[in-house]
């Protein structure tokens, strides 16, 4: 079954992955963006059309599959890691991906979503964190931050967010990235390495609701405070941003510190360098939390990844060797099996 | 000394102890024995939702009823002729329920004030008369274990456990049963512990020969084999059949069978069957939640399996949504409920028939799906075929409803060739010509076009669909179109299920309908009033929704209908609701299965008094 690789005459364009509907969500939404850019994207991961399946649970991202001309279920709301994941474990052949918001991912799907990080089922999750609830108009969410004032927030929420990165390096995800729907070119990069990626791949895409939570992310999105505000992480690479390129975080210990690279004695080598394949976690924990540190920048790219055998890989060679071993199951071997007697 | 041997036709034994005791290992092992010989029987055990519950105290009673029979049973039996009573408590919980005049088989050694204050006992029951009219062999069981084994090795502790062996050779001599079968168990089970093997292989034989020797026992008893219809027999309980049901059904469609799955009793059972079977390439999956098992077996289905999802009544409650989806989306999925009493957490271990309704209606909005539900234990393989056969050809959801009962309960079942069970016929849509995602057959079913298909790549969704093209459809007329035709086309089904079949009196004037597992206890009382004259017969439900075509023109013919249900009346509301029928609910709701003579009484009076003429 597997067969990912396409024969070399086929080649796809962003048009053959762009389904007849018509795109639904409001002008001037984020999500048109990763739409875009996954339709881009998608010719280049050397998979036959067909054996993509787009997943989704319940919201304004989940609308997503609707969208794309590959398979897809729009299903119900929070459920569609375990959907997806029931699809990768029977069928490995096939690439499959979940679309999901905040409310829907985090909230009530956080359960499943945790669950299929930690087996490592081979699928992609996306995640569009608005850190708002759009498609039942302006709750607040997992994601939103305390004291955020919305419909059901009058006076400001009291819930502390989820940081969805953490989240993801705690339960074992084996690909887990940051990116914006305001970079096609970073958020382009991003998906396809996760395309790419053998196990549980989750990105957070920063998005914008431009209805119920218009600039959530403008520091890291404009072009002003866009330099000043997003690390832009590369493997073996050491984690500078700045206007200038002249600010570096520094690892003190456990704790992250931002320097000013050729002042105070500090220099390049005081920089933390970045290893995306750090075994330990502890690193990757402390830069998924960066952003949430006063003064600190939000790091975008590939904050860790991990090859480890796939959940979907291990049950089907658990299949195929007991098949060698104990024979293909013969029905008659089956029932006629324990303790049986003739009545003649 | 040698002992008569008197015959019998009929025989019903309770083994009854701590659930430490292995009182569930010792009935089945005189169960399988029991099968050997070539009896027919019927068991029933009865154990606490407590793994240990504290050792001698009532609510720790684990019991294990077996019926067995030279005639052909349908019920585990009414009440004990003998039982085997392990501690104070286990006499206490069991003795209500012996057959007047019956035997018990106490250990005397748990028989001291301890264990009389643990089971509540005020006094020695053996002594303050809570046991006249009874045959009470009282048996050191402890003690001889212990002097069997004392040269074993074995701690004694160890050796302790060892007495439910001891007590049942004993009764493998009482009812003049093989011990080897038993032996070889042994042996296998306990393959690393020769020690151990070699103890409880001593312990059933000093229990046999104990039978033999001792003045306790001046008669042994024989059953002479049951006349089965010929063939070769394995015993069978509901949730193996079901299991091996659901395999067997995976091979005759050609579909990989997918199970999701959270554990729950009593269905656990079947997750754990179907783990076994996986060089038939089941893929069983341990999910995080009842919600996730229900999605992910529907997304298996989608991309090309026999997608199951085993649970009991809580499980169905949170799974409600996702079956939902699976009727809006048509795509075939089997849920497969092993009812257990409620509501809420209720009673586990023990067993009802009050998720009918849920069943049926339990979804939001109007969301039919097909209900069926074997009425045996065996019976639990046949309705697995149906229930995938039904699910494959009509693209639908199909509720599979079982019970405690029923799943743990065992009789022997004649296995089936399996050359001779026909194939199930599943066709993926591939050609892409004209291909569109609800577009029907003659069965109102839409197309099933899996992933990896070229040309057919469509999506599905919750959200309410076009019929023929599945776009996404606000249009309020076709929503009332597709809401009756998702109804028309599980009703249609009636034409392709068996009629609903009428067993007993010709002429009678009262019938007897019910469904699932109480067919055992119906059919016996309705042959045992019948042996008295009484004019009744009895119609049984395997198939709820929709119910067979002649259901009301098998309803009308009575003068009365009675529905005995382990419930408040659900298939009666459902049948008077349906047909107009004024049918009488009868009803039992104590996580027990019915008695034969309860039912057998509730028939005579109806139409006792008048055919007796009193």
């Amino acid at each position: 079954m597997e067969n990912k690789e396409m024969p070399q005459e086929v080649k796809y364009t962003a048009k053959d992955f762009s389904s007849s509907q018509d795109v639904r969500w409001c002008p001037g939404c984020g999500d048109y963006s990763i739409l875009a850019q996954m339709q881009r994207i998608s010719p280049d991961l050397n998979i036959k059309k067909e054996n993509f399946v787009w997943v989704s649970g319940i919201g304004c991202a989940a609308r997503f599959p609707y969208y794309m001309d590959t398979y897809g279920i729009h299903g119900i709301h929070g459920r569609a890691s375990a959907i997806a994941s029931g699809i990768k474990i029977n069928r490995p052949d096939l690439s499959v991906w979940v679309a999901s918001g905040d409310g829907d991912l985090l909230s009530i799907g956080g359960n499943h979503f945790i669950h299929a990080c930690r087996r490592n089922i081979d699928i992609k999750i996306l995640l569009f964190n608005n850190r708002i609830y759009g498609l039942t108009k302006g709750q607040y969410s997992p994601t939103s931050e305390k004291g955020k004032k919305t419909k059901s927030s009058p006076y400001g929420s009291i819930d502390y967010p989820f940081n969805p990165l953490n989240l993801a390096v705690g339960s074992g995800a084996t690909f887990i990235a940051r990116s914006l729907d305001r970079d096609p070119k970073h958020l382009k990069e991003m998906l396809t390495r996760a395309g790419r990626h053998k196990g549980t791949a989750f990105i957070e895409v920063y998005q914008n609701c431009n209805i119920f939570n218009d600039g959530a992310y403008e520091i890291y999105t404009e072009k002003e405070s866009k330099a000043d505000n997003v690390l832009f992480l590369e493997h073996g690479k050491p984690m500078i941003y700045g206007k200038e390129n002249n600010k570096g975080i520094k690892l003190n210990g456990l704790t992250p510190e931002v320097i000013n690279i050729n002042e105070d004695g500090n220099s390049i080598n005081d920089v933390w360098v970045h290893d995306e394949f750090d075994k330990e976690t502890t690193r990757a924990h402390i830069l998924s939390q960066l952003a949430d540190r006063e003064g600190m920048p939000a790091p975008v790219g590939v904050i860790r990844q991990e090859e480890k055998e796939t959940y979907d890989d291990a049950l089907h060679n658990q299949l195929n060797a007991l098949k060698k071993t104990k024979g293909e199951g013969d029905l008659k071997k089956l029932l006629f099996s324990g303790n049986m007697w003739d009545v003649n | 000394m040698q002992k008569g041997v008197l015959d019998l036709s009929d025989v019903t034994v309770r083994f009854a102890g701590d659930s430490g005791d292995g009182m569930q290992l010792t009935g089945s092992q005189f169960t399988n024995t029991t099968a050997l010989v070539g009896n027919d029987l019927s068991t029933l055990p009865d154990y606490p939702a407590e793994i240990r519950a504290p050792a001698g105290t009532t609510y720790g009673v684990s019991g294990f009823q077996l019926h067995f029979s030279s005639d052909d049973i349908h019920t585990p039996g009414d009440a004990p002729d003998i039982l085997v009573a392990m501690n104070p408590a286990a006499l206490k919980t069991n003795i209500k329920d012996l057959k007047p005049g019956g035997t018990i088989i106490i250990n005397i050694n748990s028989f001291d004030n301890r264990n009389f204050k643990l089971a509540g006992y005020k006094s020695n029951p053996l002594e303050d008369g809570t046991i006249d009219g009874y045959n009470v062999v009282q048996v050191p069981l402890s003690q001889l274990t212990k002097t069997a084994l004392e040269d074993s090795g074995l701690s004694a502790k160890e050796i302790e456990r060892c007495k439910n062996f001891f007590a049942l050779g004993m009764m493998y001599w009482l009812y003049s049963r093989p011990i080897e079968p038993t032996i070889e168990w042994i042996h296998s089970k306990f393959k690393s512990r020769d020690d151990i093997a070699s103890a409880n292989e001593k312990a059933l034989k000093s229990g046999y020969y104990f039978g033999e020797n001792t003045e306790l026992f001046t008669t042994r008893y024989s059953v002479q084999p049951a006349k089965l219809i010929r063939g070769r027999y394995r015993n069978i309980s509901g949730n193996e059949a079901l299991a091996i049901g659901f395999v067997t059904a995976s091979v005759k469609s050609g579909l990989p069978l997918f199970l999701g799955s959270y554990p729950i009793t009593p269905a656990s059972d079947i997750l754990h069957e179907l783990s076994k079977h996986k060089n038939f390439g089941v893929r069983t999956f341990q999910a995080e939640d009842e919600i996730a098992a229900v999605s992910a077996a529907i997304g298996a289905s989608f991309s090309g399996a026999l997608g199951i999802t085993t649970t009991s009544g809580p499980g169905v409650a949170l799974k409600t949504e996702a079956i939902g989806l699976a009727v809006m989306t048509e795509l075939p999925l089997v849920i497969i409920d092993i009812q257990r009493g409620g509501p809420s957490t209720g009673l586990p271990t023990k067993t009802e028939q009050a998720d009918l309704l849920q069943a049926m209606y339990g979804r939001n909005s109007e969301a039919p799906v097909v209900v069926i539900a074997p009425s045996t234990p065996a019976d639990c393989f046949n309705m697995a075929l149906e229930a995938v056969r039904i699910a494959t050809t009509y693209m639908v959801p199909v509720m599979y409803l079982s019970d405690g009962y029923l799943a743990n309960g065992s009789e022997p079942w004649k296995i089936p060739d399996p050359d001779t069970i026909p194939e199930i016929h599943v066709e993926f849509k591939t050609d892409p010509e004209n291909f569109q995602p609800y577009k029907r057959d003659e069965n109102l079913a839409r197309p099933w076009a899996i992933p990896g298909t070229p040309g057919l790549e469509h999506r599905i969704g919750g959200l309410e669909k076009a019929n023929v093209t599945g776009d996404v459809s606000y249009d309020p007329e076709n929503h009332e179109f597709m809401v009756r035709l998702r109804a028309q086309k599980v009703k249609n089904i009636e034409n392709d299920i068996p009629d609903l079949k009428v067993e007993g009196d010709k002429n009678a004037e009262l019938l007897l309908v019910g469904w699932g597992s109480t067919y055992g206890s119906i059919r016996e009382a309705v042959t045992r009033a019948r042996g008295k004259g009484l004019k009744v017969a009895h119609a049984h439900f395997r198939y709820l929704n929709p119910f067979p075509k002649n259901t009301a023109e098998v309803l009308r013919k009575y003068k009365y209908v009675v529905c005995p249900e382990i419930n408040m009346g659900q298939l009666s509301k459902l049948l008077r609701q349906d047909f107009l029928v004024d049918v009488e609910s009868f009803n039992k709701i104590q996580g027990l299965p019915f008695k034969s003579f309860e039912i057998e009484s509730k028939i005579e009076s109806i139409i006792g008094g008048i055919e007796n003429g009193k």
